[in-house]
């Protein structure tokens, strides 16, 4: 676990679930400032701690629809820089976008609530956002790859899958462990993806983050 | 001709024995009923209508007939308006169930109450069944006709029959005082003479007697043609509290749904990830590969499936995109979930009620699945959009079609459902395709 702890506030309704990530945050190194039930008073309790990181419930009193998302976005356009990752009952295309979409979908994570079972990838992926990284559900990535649209025709089947890794936030050597490659093949494929994806050589992180929005943009 | 004793007035009237039966009897007392009648309910309604009368009066009194400055006249107008509207009705309940009854004088069938029983118990349920029935209505009107058409009538016939029974009883005047019988232009002298006019008395008793006869038949008729029973009536009122009353329950069964969806979402849902991270939590502490860190994983892998179990049943009962999003986030998302290659293209841009969404989301869902099931389609496509204050929404697929809607199957449901907003589901699906549905929802903006 990293040296510094990446100061978290949280936002989820459900008491005990709010209790279980605290101690899933608290066990992987994450300090969490402040655990909240709603969206305004995760708003309140950002700006009063000023975390690095917001995990937050999308569907929040009072409305019970989209308030942790729309406080998530408000938060992001006020503090670049802050990483937050929305955690959602279910797949919806539009909260993705709306996310991502803040602050340049760098330090964004969207992900089914039910992925943080899976305590140590959730883990993972929270680091990997803290970062300035992108993560987004493989369920939405699964549905996007369906689609089969234009640009997604161009790129072949180990192709798209190298994609749905990258959506999911992992690094090349761990998408070659996963798709028992070697890196150096996952790194031509990557290499391809962008090339047929028109997104011309810069900061490999952001090409990467970019790939991913192509697509979210473009469903 | 030998037939059945007639049974009402007008029919003894066509018979040739009328005068000899006990019939013009029956229509001098109705007839001497009327002006009696008039008396007890008529005060009530003159009262209601006095601003009415006092601008008559004024017009009357006034030299040239003008009329008063327009205030008071619009404002007698309107009260009098108000009054006989308002509570004119009520005021003439009774007077018509009078009317009812006087009718059996000349009628022998049966004339039961034209009204219906309140819907449910209480003066506001009673008030609110009478004024908005037809039959109350009428009777206003029956009241009204005997006022101004009948009164004057009927005492036109009695001033017939009174000089009808003074010329009959010539003979008799002039035995007992002696002299002549003085008709106008007419004298006749004499007890002679007095046959003459006594005669004529007869005639003119036997034209009163049919006069009177008609005059109290066209009221009877008139009473009972306005306050028969109108089963039709009371049928169409019933009507529409039943399609009131289902497009109620309709309405109730989408809250509770949606009430089911938000329970299971803040109950079992959280229960079961919190439980998920409990259990992962847990074994993380246990020494790799043991037996009883396998064991856990096993339970963390059943939490887990039931959590897709039950966001499958959420989404079966109501999905919460829906509710969110409306139709623009949950119509492509039905699309995206379908096994056939599906596109969904909605253009609204307000949201519409929530039974209407529902209604258009369910039969999207079931055209999706037939699609899925029976077509063979290669591709499917969802159209959704506000034709006037109707939404429109298309599910057409590239199928081998012979689709059909009969059969009770799910179709016929959502047939039912859109029935209820008042809608249709067109279903075209040829031998060999393609199949085309088409779901029509009136939805005017509030």
């Amino acid at each position: 676990m990293s040296a510094e702890v990446t100061r978290t506030v949280l936002a989820e309704d459900g008491v005990l679930l709010r209790e279980g990530l605290s101690g899933l945050l608290e066990r992987f190194g994450f300090a969490v400032a402040e655990a909240v039930g709603d969206a305004r008073a995760l708003e309140e309790a950002v700006r009063r701690h000023d975390p690095a990181l917001v995990v937050t419930d999308i569907r929040m009193p009072p409305g019970y629809s989209d308030e942790g998302l729309r406080a998530a976005v408000r938060l992001r356009g006020e503090r670049p820089g802050l990483a937050v990752v929305a955690l959602s009952q279910y797949v919806e295309q539009s909260y993705a976008s709306e996310l991502l979409d803040s602050g340049g979908g760098a330090g964004v994570g969207y992900l089914l609530k039910e992925r943080v079972a899976d305590v140590e990838e959730f883990a993972s992926q929270l680091r990997q956002v803290a970062a300035g990284g992108t993560v987004v559900d493989p369920e939405v990535v699964r549905r996007l790859l369906r689609r089969r649209r234009d640009p997604l025709e161009r790129l072949s089947e180990r192709e798209r899958e190298v994609l749905a890794e990258i959506a999911e936030g992992r690094s090349n050597a761990a998408i070659a462990r996963r798709l028992h490659v070697s890196e150096a093949a996952v790194g031509k494929h990557i290499g391809t993806i962008l090339a047929k994806l028109d997104l011309p050589p810069d900061d490999d992180v952001n090409r990467r983050v970019m790939a991913v929005l192509a697509y979210l943009r473009d469903a | 001709m030998s037939r059945t004793p007639p049974r009402s007035l007008l029919r003894a009237l066509a018979r040739p024995r009328f005068l000899l039966s006990p019939w013009p009897l029956r229509a001098l007392l109705y007839a001497a009923a009327t002006p009696v009648a008039a008396l007890l309910w008529g005060p009530p309604l003159l009262l209601l209508a006095l601003p009415w009368l006092l601008l008559i009066a004024a017009v009357a009194d006034s030299p040239q007939g003008s009329l008063p400055p327009p205030g008071p006249t619009v404002l007698l107008i309107a009260v009098g308006t108000a009054l006989l509207a308002g509570i004119g009705p009520f005021a003439a309940l009774p007077g018509a169930a009078l009317e009812r009854l006087r009718v059996r004088l000349i009628d022998d069938r049966p004339l039961p109450a034209p009204h219906r029983a309140p819907r449910r118990p209480g003066l506001g349920a009673w008030i609110a069944a009478r004024y908005t029935e037809g039959a109350t209505w009428r009777g206003m009107a029956v009241l009204a006709l005997s006022a101004l058409l009948f009164l004057p009538l009927t005492a036109g016939v009695g001033m017939l029959l009174v000089i009808g029974a003074a010329l009959v009883a010539a003979p008799v005047i002039v035995a007992v005082d002696g002299g002549t019988v003085n008709l106008g232009v007419w004298e006749f002298d004499g007890l002679a003479h007095a046959w003459i006019p006594a005669l004529a008395g007869v005639a003119v008793l036997a034209a009163g007697a049919y006069a009177c006869g008609a005059t109290a038949a066209a009221q009877g008729e008139l009473v009972r043609f306005m306050q028969r029973d109108r089963p039709e009536e009371t049928l169409r009122a019933e009507l529409t509290e039943v399609t009131r009353s289902r497009a109620r329950l309709v309405d109730a069964f989408e809250a509770e749904r949606r009430r089911i969806e938000r329970d299971l979402h803040d109950g079992a849902q959280q229960r079961l990830v919190a439980l998920s991270v409990k259990l992962g939590l847990a074994r993380l502490d246990l020494p790799e590969g043991s037996a009883a860190r396998q064991s856990l994983a096993e339970a963390q892998e059943q939490a887990k499936s039931a959590l897709v179990e039950l966001r499958e049943l959420v989404r079966g009962i109501h999905p919460q995109v829906l509710t969110d999003r409306g139709l623009p986030g949950a119509l492509p998302e039905l699309a995206d979930r379908c096994a056939v290659p599906a596109e969904a293209d909605v253009a609204l841009d307000r949201r519409l009620p929530a039974h209407i969404e529902a209604t258009a989301y369910f039969a999207v869902a079931e055209a999706l699945a037939n699609t899925a099931k029976h077509s063979g389609a290669g591709g499917a496509w969802v159209h959704a959009r506000l034709e006037g204050p109707t939404l429109v929404v298309e599910v057409a697929d590239d199928g081998r079609g012979g689709a059909r809607a009969g059969g009770g199957g799910g179709l016929t449901g959502l047939a039912d459902r859109a029935a209820v907003a008042d809608g249709r589901i067109l279903l075209s699906s040829p031998p060999g395709g393609p199949t085309l549905l088409r779901v029509e929802l009136p939805c005017p903006q509030r």
